[in-house]
């Protein structure tokens, strides 16, 4: 049996895949990346290695993206997040023309063409705002966890709006409302439809496929997929783990380049 | 980056330049803008100062953050061009390479780069009480017309009647003559070294051509910036005729968009170098060519192609105009894609700029990117983003065949 592995060490975490030689997932984890990328990178690719039960030894090909991507020791090369991430949503989604990914620091539009190859892409500018790192802000000051804002702000039934770009300005906003006596649900959706308004446009620049796949971690945030949905005018899908598949992506390519392909 | 043996004689030149122009006690020093009509004042014998040229080398030496900070403390906002906060902050502190610019007798601005370098050129005329003289260089919307013409004309005649009467003497009609045939000869020789970029593979990168600019800003008119460019010309063409290439094994091709990011020259020469990837050609280098006709023989009215010449720049034309002259860019030049510098500084230069790269893409069916970045200010860049979206890029590409 030969195996292969994407590592996708970003701002806020450090993801692997495991693939094994016919393209099966075998392993995976998300750990967050701290302060340590190297570490965090090696830690995740560990972690697969354990759940499968083989030595690192046993890897044929390890390829690693992310911002990270040139501190993963284990790697025998590297590939853009942009790349991976077109490649892991084709391979769940084959169909897909239009990639959404919000990561930690950054969110990127994809467009795509066969194969999962890329066609064209757009990424935020130096700002932060409409990315995990703004959604992880605005979690802190209305003080409720990261990963209970999607299902909040789905019971949410006042309509809200947050209408400042820059993040820090945002906050702002969001304690404003809160010392309005707002629910935290409602601001919390006004947070996520900003989020979608600031995504869409960007998508925009690339264009927006009928098939439109949303990948990273803020895809897991039900509120954010529902706005985006709602903005574009139509449903959009999300991966079952959409914060594995640049590790995906990474891992495909790891596999590819084993085969020639 | 490309190790050019004529690089030793250029910081000769510019050395020499930056001398004279903090010593001289007879020739008048004026300050004016990059794309001024500088032939006028090589006529009547005054030594042109570029703060632009400044700014840039002062970024270069990765001395610009210091002295923006200290004009920010001044109290300019940092909204404002990075050329211009980092040339307040040398004239505030006397900083930079050569401890500050000597003290204008008096300014020349034209507004074909810019609009508002006029507010900056006003801060420094109340500074030292120095008269400004204005060339303004309406926008070209839809081409060069008669009316541009004969307004820019008119200018320049007036402007020979400020020179005469700020310096005490008449305008110097002979010499202008001979300033105007070197400016073309100059400007000449550049254009065929960067034209050389056409071979595959390229002979020089164009983050050399950025370095190599410095006679063709400042000394444009003089003797020695023609003989400096024949020099690098024929430097260029031999390394061309014997296939010498700039990147060894080149497989892709760019054009860049923008000005240099002059504080990561070294950064950007080597990224690209290690992705197999040259810049071969940038509408930035190519502006200095525009000069290559600024001199007509004949009975023909002088004063036209000057001011031709100084209204047609790149960033004085309408995006059509601009989008067409990319798209030859990336034909003729044989590209494999383009890279734009959405730059914080220079609004004239960015506005556009992601539906231009649409456009472009859809004209050559080449893949571009816009980075995010800025000239000379290092708070407004970010290594990893930039060169993420880089790497993406070249990802897309299709390798020369």
């Amino acid at each position: 049996m030969t195996w292969f592995a994407g590592v996708d060490v970003g701002s806020l975490s450090a993801d692997a895949v495991l693939l094994d030689q016919d393209g099966q997932i075998r392993a995976w984890a998300v750990l967050p990346t701290g302060n340590n990328s190297q570490k965090a990178g090696a830690a995740a690719l560990h972690r697969v290695l354990d759940q499968a039960g083989i030595t690192e030894d046993r890897l044929t090909r390890v390829i690693s993206t992310g911002y990270s991507r040139a501190r993963v020791e284990q790697a025998g090369g590297t590939k853009t997040e942009i790349a991976c991430h077109a490649k892991g949503a084709w391979h769940e989604f084959p169909d897909a023309g239009t990639i959404i990914d919000i990561g930690g620091q950054d969110s990127k539009a994809i467009r795509v063409g066969p194969a999962g190859r890329v066609l064209n892409f757009a990424m935020n500018d130096k700002c932060a705002a409409g990315t995990g790192r703004f959604l992880e802000v605005m979690a802190q000051a209305l003080d409720i966890p990261l990963d209970r804002m999607g299902d909040l702000a789905v019971e949410s039934t006042e309509d809200l709006t947050i209408s400042s770009i820059c993040t820090v300005f945002a906050e702002s906003e969001v304690v404003g409302l809160i010392s309005q006596g707002k629910r935290p649900g409602d601001i919390a959706r006004a947070v996520a439809r900003s989020i979608a308004r600031r995504t869409v446009g960007l998508a925009g620049r690339v264009g927006l496929d009928e098939r439109v796949v949303m990948t990273g971690g803020v895809a897991k945030n039900r509120a954010v997929v529902q706005a985006i949905s709602d903005t574009i005018g139509h449903p959009i899908s999300v991966p079952k783990e959409p914060q594995i598949i640049g590790a995906l992506g990474a891992a495909l390519f790891a596999r590819e380049t084993e085969s020639g392909g | 980056m490309t190790r050019f043996k004529a690089l030793s004689r250029m910081k000769e030149i510019m050395t020499d330049y930056y001398v004279e122009a903090k010593t001289t006690r007879e020739k008048p020093v004026a300050w004016v803008t990059s794309g001024a009509p500088v032939e006028f004042l090589f006529a009547m014998d005054v030594i042109p100062i570029y703060p632009e040229n400044y700014a840039a080398m002062c970024a270069a030496n990765h001395q610009s953050l210091e002295l923006m900070e200290a004009a920010e403390a001044a109290g300019f906002s940092q909204d404002i061009c990075a050329y211009a906060r980092t040339d307040f902050g040398a004239d505030i502190t006397q900083g930079g390479p050569v401890g500050g610019l000597p003290a204008p007798r008096f300014l020349l601005c034209s507004t074909n780069i810019c609009k508002t370098v006029i507010k900056w050129y006003e801060v420094v005329a109340r500074k030292y009480d120095v008269p400004l003289f204005i060339v303004d260089t309406p926008f070209l919307h839809h081409g060069l017309t008669r009316e541009l013409i004969d307004y820019t004309v008119t200018q320049m005649k007036h402007l020979e009647a400020f020179l005469a009467e700020t310096l005490g003497r008449p305008f110097d009609r002979e010499r202008f003559l001979e300033v105007l045939q070197l400016s073309n000869q100059a400007s000449t020789y550049w254009m065929k070294m960067l034209e050389l970029g056409r071979k595959i593979p390229s002979p020089f990168n164009s983050l050399d051509t950025f370095i190599h600019l410095g006679p063709i800003v400042t000394l444009r008119g003089t003797r020695t910036c023609v003989d400096y460019y024949k020099l690098l010309y024929e430097e260029v063409a031999e390394r061309a005729a014997r296939n010498i290439p700039s990147v060894p094994g080149e497989k892709y091709r760019l054009l860049w968009d923008n000005l240099p990011v002059w504080f990561k020259m070294r950064r950007l020469g080597e990224f690209f170098e290690e992705r197999k990837t040259t810049l071969v050609t940038t509408t930035y280098a190519n502006s200095w060519g525009n000069y290559a006709h600024i001199y007509q023989d004949g009975s023909g009215d002088i004063y036209e192609p000057i001011a031709a010449a100084y209204l047609n720049v790149y960033i004085n034309y309408g995006f059509e105009d601009r989008i067409r002259y990319l798209a030859s860019l990336i034909e003729e030049f044989s590209l494999t894609g383009f890279v734009m510098h959405s730059n914080r500084s220079c609004k004239p230069y960015s506005v556009g700029m992601y539906r231009m790269q649409e456009e472009l893409t859809r004209l050559t069916g080449k893949p571009g990117v816009v980075i995010e970045a800025d000239q000379n200010d290092p708070r407004a860049y970010s290594d990893a983003q930039v060169e993420t979206r880089l790497e993406a890029l070249i990802e897309s590409m299709e390798a020369v065949s």
